[in-house]
C-alpha cells in the first residue's frame, strides 16, 4: 500500500524517504538464544515510530544495542550519517540519540529539580575547573533551571520538584525520566514503554507533548504494549517477534496485518489487533 | 582514676593533628563513597603514597617542604590514576578488590629491603621535617589554656594540619554545589542513567578518585609530619576501617560528617582506653592485662562500626535519606 513514508510498499526492513536510523544485520545472543536478529531496519526522520512486539521480543534489547549500552555480536548501524557502532552510550546521547530505560532509573537520592538539570547537555559547570567560576555556569544554570521548571509542569511533577525522586511513585518516576531525557532537546528520542504505569488522563496530555515534539522536529521511537496509544500517535509502526522484523507500516495497516495478530495471539485470531485489551485505555471525550 | 586528667586527654585529643589527619583522608573518602559512590577500601594507600612522596622528596630529591608536599600530591595521582584506569569502568566491586589489594602492595613495597635505601625499608623515614619546623612562626613558650595548652611547635603542627581540613572541606562544599558535583551525586545513584544523559562517567570516576585521594594524601603527610617518621606498618588496613568509620559516623555525603565524626571518634577511643586502661590499673578488670586494652577498644570499634551501619547508615549529620546502602 502507497504511503508518504517508505519508498515503494510497506515491507519489513523497507526503505524510507529520509531515515534518520539505518540498522543493518545487528543480532545480539545470550548464550543459545538470539535475542534480536534484525537484518534492515530504517527509522523514518520525523516521524513517530512505535516498536511493537511481545514480551521477549528483543525491543529492549535493540535499544540497548543501538545506544551503545550492550555490545552486539554483529551489526552496524548509521545514525544521521555517522556510523554509531562501537561508540560509547554517553557519546550517543551527546550526539542528540536520547533513550530511557524500561526499568524507570531515577536518581533516587537527587531532587527532582536536579535530576532534570542533570539531563541538560553543554552544561560548562559540569567541567571540574570551570565548576570553579560559578560566572561561567550560573546563568546558563538559570536557563536550564527555568526550562526544566517548565518541563515539570507539563508533566505534572512541579509540585514535586524540591522532593527526592525516591519519594516519587512508579509512574511519576516514568514521568521524570521522559521529562529530563527531553531536557537535552534530543533528535531522536527513544523511550521504553513511557506510559507504563502513567494514569490513563495523563497520558492524553503526554500523547500531545509527544505529537509536539514531532512538530518541533523530534524524531520519537517508542517501545509500547498500550494499542490504543500505537494507534492515536505513531505516523509509523514496527513490529518485532523474537529477535526479527516481521511486520512494518503505518499503524491502521500493521494492526490487521495477519502475521502481526499471529505473533501476538496466536494463529486462531481473526480480530483487529487495535481492538485487543492488552492495556487499553477509553478516550475520555 | 583521675576522671580529670582522662577528659583533659580526650579534650585534647579532639583537635590534635592526629585527628586532622584521619579527618582530611575521610573527608576524601567521602568525596569517594559519599558524593560519587566509588567503594574504595584502600584510602590508607593513598595517605601513605601522600606521606612517603613528601619525605622521599625532601630526603632524597633534597626539595624544600612546600615542593614536596606538592610532590606527595602528585604522587597520589598517578596512584589514583593507576588504580582508576583499568578498574574503573568496570562494576564497583571491582574497584574495591583492587583498592584493598593496591594498599597491601604498596605497604609491602615500602616494607622491602630492596628499595630501603630511597624508602627507609622497615624502619621507616625520619627527620624529613626539619625546615617544617624551622618554617614554624611562632616563638618558644606555652599557648593556650586548659586541655588546650600546646607548646609552640604542637601550636604549629595544629594550625597547619587544621587549616588543611579547612580548606580541604570548603574545597569539597564548593564543588560539591557546583554541576561537576551534581554529575557526580547522580553517578551514585545510577551510573547507566548518567550516561544516557550524556556524561562522560568514567572521566568522572577518575576525576572523584583523583581529587579524594590528594586529601586523603595531605592527611598522610599531615600524619608523618606530626609523628616525625614515616613507617610502613602505620598504613595497615586498620587505617583504613578506622578512616570508614569516621566517615560513617559523621555521615558519608556530608561535609561536616567526617569533621565530627573523627573529633568524636577520637574522643570515644581516648576515652574508652583511658577507662578501660584506668579499671585495669585499679582491678576492677582484672581479665585483661594491659595490653589487651588497646585491643579490646577496636573490638568495640569494629562493633560500633557495625551497629552503625545497620542502625543509622546516614551517619549523624547525614539526611536519612541521602546515604542508605541500597547495594
Ligand atoms: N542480559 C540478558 N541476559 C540473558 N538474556 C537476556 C538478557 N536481556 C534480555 N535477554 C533475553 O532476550 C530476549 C529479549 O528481551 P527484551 O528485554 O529485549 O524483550 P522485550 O521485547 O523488551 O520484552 P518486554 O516487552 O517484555 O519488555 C528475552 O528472551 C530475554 O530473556
Ligand atoms: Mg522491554
Amino acid at each position: 500500500m502507497a504511503n508518504n513514508i517508505s519508498v515503494g510498499a510497506a515491507a519489513p526492513g523497507c526503505k524510507k524517504v529520509d531515515p534518520i536510523l539505518v540498522a543493518d544485520n545487528v543480532t545480539r545472543q545470550f548464550g543459545g538464544l538470539t535475542a534480536v536478529d534484525v537484518a534492515h531496519l530504517e527509522i523514518p526522520r520525523g516521524q513517530i515510530t512505535a516498536l511493537i512486539g511481545p514480551n521477549g521480543a528483543g525491543k529492549t534489547t535493540l535499544f540497548n544495542l543501538l545506544t551503545g549500552f550492550d555490545k552486539p555480536n554483529t551489526g552496524t548501524w548509521i545514525y544521521d550519517g555517522k556510523n554509531l557502532a562501537g561508540v560509547p552510550s554517553y557519546k550517543v546521547a551527546r550526539l542528540g540519540m536520547v533513550r530511557t530505560f524500561q526499568l524507570t532509573k531515577a536518581l533516587s537520592l537527587l531532587t527532582v529539580i536536579d535530576n532534570m538539570r542533570l539531563g541538560a547537555q553543554d552544561q560548562p559547570g559540569e567541567n571540574f575547573l570551570r565548576s570553579f567560576l560559578k560566572p561561567l555556569w550560573v546563568k546558563y544554570e538559570n536557563q536550564i533551571t527555568a526550562k526544566a521548571d517548565d518541563l515539570l509542569k507539563r508533566f505534572k511533577l512541579d509540585a514535586k520538584r524540591e522532593d527526592y525522586a525516591a519519594a516519587l511513585s512508579g509512574g511519576q518516576r516514568k514521568l521524570l525520566e521522559m521529562a529530563r531525557a527531553l531536557m537535552s532537546d534530543p533528535k531522536l528520542v527513544m523511550l521504553d514503554e513511557p506510559m507504563a504505569g502513567v494514569n490513563p488522563a495523563l497520558t492524553q496530555s503526554l500523547l500531545e507533548h509527544i505529537k509536539d515534539l514531532k512538530k518541533n522536529g523530534t524524531t520519537v521511537l517508542f517501545v509500547e504494549h498500550d494499542m490504543h496509544m500505537v494507534r492515536h500517535i505513531s505516523d509509523w509502526v514496527v513490529v518485532m517477534a523474537e529477535g526479527k522484523i516481521v511486520a512494518e507500516g503505518p499503524p491502521a495497516v500493521v494492526m490487521k496485518d495477519q502475521a502481526v495478530i499471529d505473533a501476538y495471539l496466536g494463529a486462531h485470531a481473526d480480530t483487529d489487533l487495535g481492538t485487543v485489551a492488552i492495556k487499553i485505555v477509553k478516550d475520555k471525550k | 582514676m583521675d576522671w580529670l586528667a582522662i577528659f583533659n586527654l580526650a579534650l585534647g585529643e579532639l583537635i590534635s593533628p592526629l585527628t586532622a589527619a584521619y579527618i582530611l583522608c575521610a573527608i576524601g573518602l567521602a568525596v569517594h563513597f559519599g558524593f560519587t559512590g566509588l567503594m574504595n577500601f584502600g584510602q590508607a594507600a593513598f595517605a601513605a603514597v601522600g606521606a612517603y612522596g613528601m619525605a622521599i622528596g625532601i630526603l632524597t630529591f633534597g626539595l624544600p617542604t612546600a615542593v614536596a608536599i606538592l610532590f606527595g600530591m602528585a604522587c597520589a595521582v598517578i596512584f589514583a590514576l593507576v588504580l582508576g584506569i583499568p578498574t574503573l569502568r568496570l562494576r564497583a566491586d571491582y574497584l574495591a578488590i583492587v583498592t584493598i589489594a593496591a594498599a597491601e602492595i604498596f605497604r609491602y613495597l615500602m616494607l622491602t629491603s630492596g628499595f630501603a635505601g630511597v624508602t627507609g625499608g622497615s624502619a621507616g623515614l625520619s627527620a624529613f621535617n626539619e625546615e617544617f619546623r624551622a618554617l614554624n612562626p611562632f616563638p618558644d613558650g606555652e599557648y593556650g589554656f586548659g586541655p588546650f595548652t600546646f607548646r609552640e611547635e604542637e601550636l604549629w603542627m595544629r594550625i597547619v594540619g587544621w587549616s588543611a581540613v579547612v580548606l580541604a572541606a570548603l574545597f569539597v562544599m564548593f564543588v560539591m554545589r557546583s554541576p561537576w558535583g551534581r554529575v557526580l551525586r547522580g553517578i551514585r545513584e545510577d551510573e547507566d542513567a548518567v550516561r544516557s544523559l550524556g556524561k562522560n562517567v568514567f572521566a568522572y570516576k577518575l576525576q572523584a578518585l583523583i581529587i579524594g585521594g590528594v586529601i586523603a594524601a595531605l592527611g598522610g603527610m599531615v600524619f608523618v609530619l606530626n609523628l616525625s617518621n614515616v613507617q610502613p606498618a602505620s598504613w595497615g588496613t586498620n587505617f583504613t576501617f578506622m578512616i570508614w568509620t569516621v566517615l560513617l559516623l559523621g555521615g558519608a555525603a556530608t561535609i561536616l560528617g567526617p569533621i565530627v565524626g573523627g573529633m568524636l571518634f577520637f574522643l570515644l577511643l581516648t576515652l574508652t582506653q583511658s577507662i578501660i586502661g584506668g579499671l585495669v590499673d585499679v582491678g576492677v578488670i582484672n581479665f585483661l592485662s594491659p595490653p589487651q586494652v588497646g585491643q579490646v577498644r577496636f573490638l568495640i570499634i569494629g562493633l560500633a562500626l557495625m551497629a552503625l551501619v545497620i542502625f543509622r547508615p546516614q551517619g549523624i549529620f547525614g539526611n536519612k535519606k541521602e546515604m542508605q546502602f541500597n547495594g
